[in-house]
């Protein structure tokens, strides 16, 4: 079978600012902040006290309670951007097409609430106590299932875990079944809960999180001089993916077409990216390889850009390596300036947004990139939105473990 | 403690585990045929009884527990 061509006919996110599409992108274009102190638990013994929480999530306009209360929060945001991705896509399929559609949603940490939870039941009362839905709230495969169980959806299901690359992952693998034939219609993304006591103190105290406490608002800086660590966000984000000719034949609205999918490995360390750069670049450059088109083509990225000083620098210089005089040219942004990031989701809602970008032609800014940093030298957006007709647009994932991965999306002209 | 003290204390919980108002919960209601209840769901609400009324219910028993009325008049014969 010859590679098919896939579209993006469907986009739906759960995020700080919102779980609208469309207010969520205009937010973003004009620059709001969504960091705040935690309200989730007292953090008064905490060295970080700010997160992008979402707070007024509520489940039940989607879902039963009998139902709601056996899925971990990370596993609620995933379902509900699944439903408002689908009803997006606006598709009815039928039984044998159900067959043929897959859903690819991956979640970084998974339940760990859950966990904390029932291991402190454990301790306190025995195990004769723990919940019988202990495990199947917790895994976080569970997302992709309650997904698949909603929609119906008979083909894959997955639920890759690539740290804070795994919305990526899941968007490429759930491209290439499309591409090469082996599912019509695939719903793929990231979900993520993790702003919950025992993986914040976790990440701050591997000294991964921003502690502008005074100042969340300020923490997340992407590629400035004074970035001082990630800050922890929460949410889901997923784009349903459909075979192109299928999607032109139903008159579908196609947001975007996916054309290339690079992956490559620092194998360097567990959580520290190669420093040279080198690895990021060669994801970047296989992803534009499988479209078959050429480094100058692109002109637009949407960076993994954590606002920790290692992975800022390090994609500057990945860039810089494969575009070379180009990369000045490139449009460059961080969403994670102003909803932080989102670990196992950020791809997915990334993915959405760059989606976004090119069909809208504005591209959103990098809130806070107030002192440059002489390490990270390209144009970043700062402050401000810009318009530009962008035709190609990569979204970068990198995850501890040395985990890279891109995703290369193009206009629809 | 009688059967009707029982059904009061055990309603809210069975409720909060289905999610369904408390005056569904009925003696003559089967957990799984007519409140909605899965095996799973059964498993968690014997287990949340057991907890509040301070008691263990053995497998054997609880596998034939079907109806509220059944687990009422149970919990009745064992409570101490």
């Amino acid at each position: 079978m010859n590679p098919r061509r896939v579209a993006v006919t469907g986009v739906g996110v759960v995020t700080p600012l919102g779980s609208d599409t469309t207010l969520f992108f205009h937010r973003l274009l004009s620059g709001e902040n969504a960091i705040t102190r935690i309200d989730a638990f007292d953090t008064e013994a905490y060295s970080v006290k700010i997160a992008g929480e979402i707070k007024d999530f509520d489940i039940h306009p989607y879902v039963h309670p009998r139902d709601s209360q056996r899925m971990d929060r990370f596993c609620q945001f995933g379902l509900v951007a699944s439903i408002l991705c689908f009803e997006d896509a606006s598709i009815q399929l039928d039984e044998s097409e159900k067959e043929r559609f897959g859903v690819i949603l991956g979640s970084g940490i998974g339940g760990t609430d859950t966990f904390t939870k029932e291991v402190i039941v454990l301790h306190e009362k025995g195990p004769n106590r723990v919940s019988p839905v202990y495990i199947p709230k917790m895994i976080s495969n569970i997302g992709a299932a309650q997904v698949a169980i909603r929609l119906g959806a008979k083909g894959i299901t997955s639920n890759p875990v690539t740290a804070c690359a795994t919305g990526t992952n899941a968007i490429g693998e759930a491209f290439h079944r499309i591409k090469f034939g082996l599912e019509d219609f695939m719903l793929a993304g990231g979900a993520e809960a993790a702003i919950n006591p025992i993986s914040v103190a976790g990440f701050a105290n591997m000294k991964a999180l921003s502690r502008q406490n005074e100042h969340p608002e300020k923490a997340s800086r992407p590629f400035d001089l004074n970035r001082d660590g990630f800050v922890i966000g929460e949410g889901s984000g997923v784009l349903f993916l459909e075979e192109w000719e299928h999607a032109v034949g139903r008159k579908a609205h196609i947001y975007a077409e996916v054309v290339g999918y690079g992956c490559s490995t620092d194998a360097y360390h567990i959580t520290l990216p190669e420093p040279s750069g080198r690895y990021q670049a060669l994801c970047m450059r296989k992803a534009i390889e499988e479209a078959n088109i050429s480094v100058q083509d692109i002109t637009y990225i949407n960076a993994h850009g954590t606002s920790t000083p290692a992975n800022d620098a390090t994609e500057t210089k990945a860039i810089n390596l494969l575009f070379g005089e180009h990369a000045k040219s490139i449009h460059i942004h961080s969403t994670k300036s102003m909803i932080g990031h989102l670990l196992g989701a950020a791809g997915g809602v990334e993915a959405v947004v760059t989606a976004l970008t090119l069909e809208s032609g504005k591209i959103h800014p990098t809130i806070n990139l107030e002192t440059p940093d002489p390490e990270c030298n390209l144009n970043y957006t700062a402050n401000q939105m810009v318009e530009a007709e962008c035709r190609y647009g990569l979204s970068n994932s990198f995850g501890f473990g040395g985990h890279n991965y891109t995703i290369l999306f193009k206009k629809v002209s | 403690m009688n059967t009707k003290e029982i059904l009061e204390k055990a309603k809210p919980i069975i409720a909060d585990k289905l999610g369904i108002n408390e005056d569904e919960v009925l003696e003559s209601k089967h957990f799984i045929n007519d409140l909605g209840a899965d095996s799973l769901a059964l498993v968690d609400i014997i287990m949340s009884l057991e907890e509040v009324f301070g008691m263990e219910i053995p497998e054997e028993d609880s596998e034939k527990i079907q109806t509220v009325g059944q687990m009422v008049e149970y919990i009745a014969n064992h409570v101490k």
